[in-house]
């Protein structure tokens, strides 16, 4: 019995099939298997690995060198507080301060109700919306003390629940076309992109969060 | 706007809905690679050599002349880096997430131009709504036939995945990201071979391009490359996309011709950054990315130059200007600069991994009170055995350029800020209040 549910083990192997050479997928896959877990876990990277064609411990190996990629639980949000220079300048490390205090939690450290865990993050290229933080790799900003409070309350609520899927970044636009198929001389490559079930880029997507004033709204 | 050049890649960015396809379409897109695929691929890359248009990551390579290195072999690959993390850089997230169809199209007419059959966007982990857009915009771009078996009808075929990072700053370096795209760590390779043209992806001679290379190339094919380059001046042709950041009444991303607008329009004009916050005075400001040495008020009236810069001991690098009024520390500045650096060596040579450290640790004990004068000498010595003599651009001496870059924009500050140094050593405290928060 694999890990992975029937329908995430057909899209990662569908993943295995876009690249020239299957270990290409290996960071994907791990990012299907942590959006299904939340972490990737033993046996996560035990299927990883066959589909890979690699060891355990490579994928092991490598997805620690990744930031993104956990391989012990974390919260349910994971709040990403950017410290980098240009939030740094507009007060990023106060911002922090408070997040812990708020928590009630150090950094890397998750609260005891499952709910949050508490990263600093380097630059997330949101730099005009500083301080920028990310729940679950969505973007939020300008966050100030009290934007910080009201975004872990509306969280807790529940009221984020469209704009901040869990964890994984792959989970909500699946590719359509297999390069396999497309590949075949007499394929005819799939007409219908847009298959019920899936929906299309999500509600966070139809808005997208509003950045400075730039020249879009200036010219 | 200041000059009368066009909005070339976020001429759409004024619409809500900017990266669906139906905005695409409506606002002229695909009309690029429709041309293009009525040209030779010789006659496509001849337009981008006549455009000049300079790469857009950073080292700011002739994108016409990368092409023209790659070796020749059955099997192309082209790989566009959309990794971007250089601190303050947030111009590419910006096209990813607002106009992905003009990426894929970019994308499709330079794999076309190198003869690629297979081409990658690796988009960093990160950005999961670009993830999201990217994804949903090549789902469309097949649905529309401009990727896939006989593109439009032509010769050329095209398979194009999107590649998911999952964090690591070390995978913008264009071999560490391949290793990446491998299912590898994100280590950079050892040179020789110098560039992935020769020998890069799988072993294939691979062209590494960033995001806003590609979304320049539909309007240049559309337009013709001698209209790309009668913007700007000399090596800095075209439009470029600057990220504004830091101090500035409105931070944000301004489209601006090279070289005719200055340093000074873009941190003060009215309809760009607005001048300094609370109408302060300007401290210093980065001119590209973290790793450029530091710019201070004398040169506000340089223009946005990639020459210039260089001449005058910086460079435009990832295009991001980040500004520092007079209540900003130096001392806490260049810190955070080296503790980014210290986070994401990726530890292979000791210079980088160890240096880095050293040079953090330091600058914090200064900036915490607790330095003692040797330490800017100890600094000065850290920074000079990772870029011997500290030149600029600074001496080679590990496996990538992250190693050398980080004590350039450091020693910058040293010299200009050496009072300000002594004085957190001196008062035993940092004397500048803590940095404000931004309230909005
Ligand atoms: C440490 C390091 C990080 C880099 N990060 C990026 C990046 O995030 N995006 C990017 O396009 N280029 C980055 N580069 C430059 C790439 O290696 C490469 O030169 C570039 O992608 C080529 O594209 P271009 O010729 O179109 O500019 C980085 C280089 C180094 C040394
Ligand atoms: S210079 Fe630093 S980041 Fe680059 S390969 Fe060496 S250790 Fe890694
Ligand atoms: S410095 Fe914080 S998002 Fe760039």
């Amino acid at each position: 019995m694999g890990h992975l549910s029937p329908e995430l083990r057909s899209r990662a192997e569908r993943m295995v099939a876009l690249y020239p050479e299957r270990r290409s997928a290996l960071i994907p896959l791990c990012h299907l298997a942590q959006g299904q877990d939340g972490y990737l876990t033993e046996e996560a990277m035990e299927e990883v690995a066959e589909l890979c064609g690699v060891s355990p411990a490579e994928v092991r190996g490598t997805a620690s060198f990744y930031d993104m990629l956990h391989t012990e639980p974390v919260g349910r949000y994971v709040f990403a507080i950017c410290t980098n220079i240009a939030c740094m300048l507009a007060g990023a490390y106060e911002v922090l301060d408070h997040a812990t205090e708020r928590l009630g939690i150090h950094l890397g450290q998750t609260t005891e109700d499952g709910l949050f865990t508490l990263e600093e993050a380097e630059c997330l290229a949101g730099c005009d919306r500083a301080v920028c933080v990310q729940v679950n790799h969505r973007f939020f900003g300008p966050i100030d003390e009290e934007g910080f409070d009201q975004l872990a309350d509306d969280l807790a609520a529940g009221r984020l629940d469209e704009t901040v899927p869990p964890h994984g970044v792959l989970n909500r636009v699946v590719r359509k076309v297999g390069l396999e198929a497309s590949r075949r001389k007499d394929s005819t490559i799939s007409r219908n992109p847009q298959s019920a079930g899936d929906p299309p880029v999500g509600p966070a997507a139809a808005k997208p969060e509003a950045s400075g004033p730039s020249q879009s709204e200036a010219s | 706007m200041l000059t009368q050049a066009p909005r070339i890649v976020t001429a759409r960015l004024g619409y809500e809905d900017s990266h669906t396809l139906e905005r695409y379409l409506a606002t002229g897109g695909y009309e690029g690679l429709r041309k293009a695929l009525s040209m030779t691929p010789e006659q496509v890359h001849e337009e981008v050599n006549a455009a000049s248009l300079l790469g857009r990551g950073g080292a700011g390579f002739p994108a016409g002349r990368k092409w023209s290195m790659r070796r020749p072999a059955p099997t192309t690959y082209l790989v566009v880096n959309g990794d971007e993390s250089e601190p303050a850089t947030f111009k590419d997230h910006l096209l990813i997430e607002r106009d992905p169809h003009q990426v894929v199209e970019g994308t499709i007419i330079a794999a076309y131009a190198i003869g690629a059959a297979q081409a990658f966007i690796f988009c960093r982990g990160e950005f999961a709504l670009g993830l999201e857009r990217l994804t949903q915009a090549v789902n469309e771009a097949y649905e529309h036939g401009a990727l896939g078996e006989s593109i439009f009808g032509s010769q050329f075929s095209l398979d194009l995945v999107v590649h998911p990072g999952a964090g690591a700053y070390i995978c913008g370096e264009e071999t560490a990201l391949l290793e990446s795209l491998e299912g590898k760590r994100g280590f950079p390779r050892i040179k020789p071979p110098y560039f992935p043209a020769a020998i890069g992806l799988y072993g294939e001679p691979t062209i590494v391009n960033n995001i806003e290379t590609m979304s320049n190339l539909p309007w240049i094919v559309s337009n013709g490359g001698a209209a790309f380059s009668a913007l700007g001046q000399g090596s800095s042709a075209g439009t470029r996309l600057f990220a504004l950041s830091g101090h500035v009444r409105r931070p944000g991303w301004y489209e601006l011709e090279m070289s005719k607008v200055t340093f000074r329009d873009l941190i003060y004009a009215e309809m760009l950054g607005g001048g300094i916050r609370h109408g302060r005075e300007l401290k210093a400001f980065i001119p590209g990315g973290v790793s450029a040495p530091w710019f201070f008020p004398e040169h506000l009236d340089m223009g946005l130059d990639q020459e210039a810069v260089g001449k005058a001991g910086s460079m435009l690098g990832s295009g991001s200007v980040v500004v520092m009024d007079e209540q900003a520390c130096a001392v806490r500045a260049a810190w955070r600069i080296s503790r980014f650096f210290h986070r994401e060596s990726c530890g292979q040579c000791t210079p980088c991994r160890e240096g880095s450290g050293w040079i953090e640790n330091i600058l914090r004990r200064i900036e915490d009170g607790l330095g003692r004068e040797e330490d800017l000498e100890l600094l000065l010595d850290a920074c000079d055995n990772i870029a011997p003599e500290l030149t600029w651009p600074p001496k080679q001496t590990t496996i990538c350029v992250l190693g050398p870059s980080i004590p350039s924009s450091i020693v910058s500050g040293i010299h200009r800020f050496r009072d300000e140094f002594l004085l957190h050593v001196k008062e035993g405290a940092c004397p500048h209040p803590p940095d404000e928060v931004r309230h909005v």
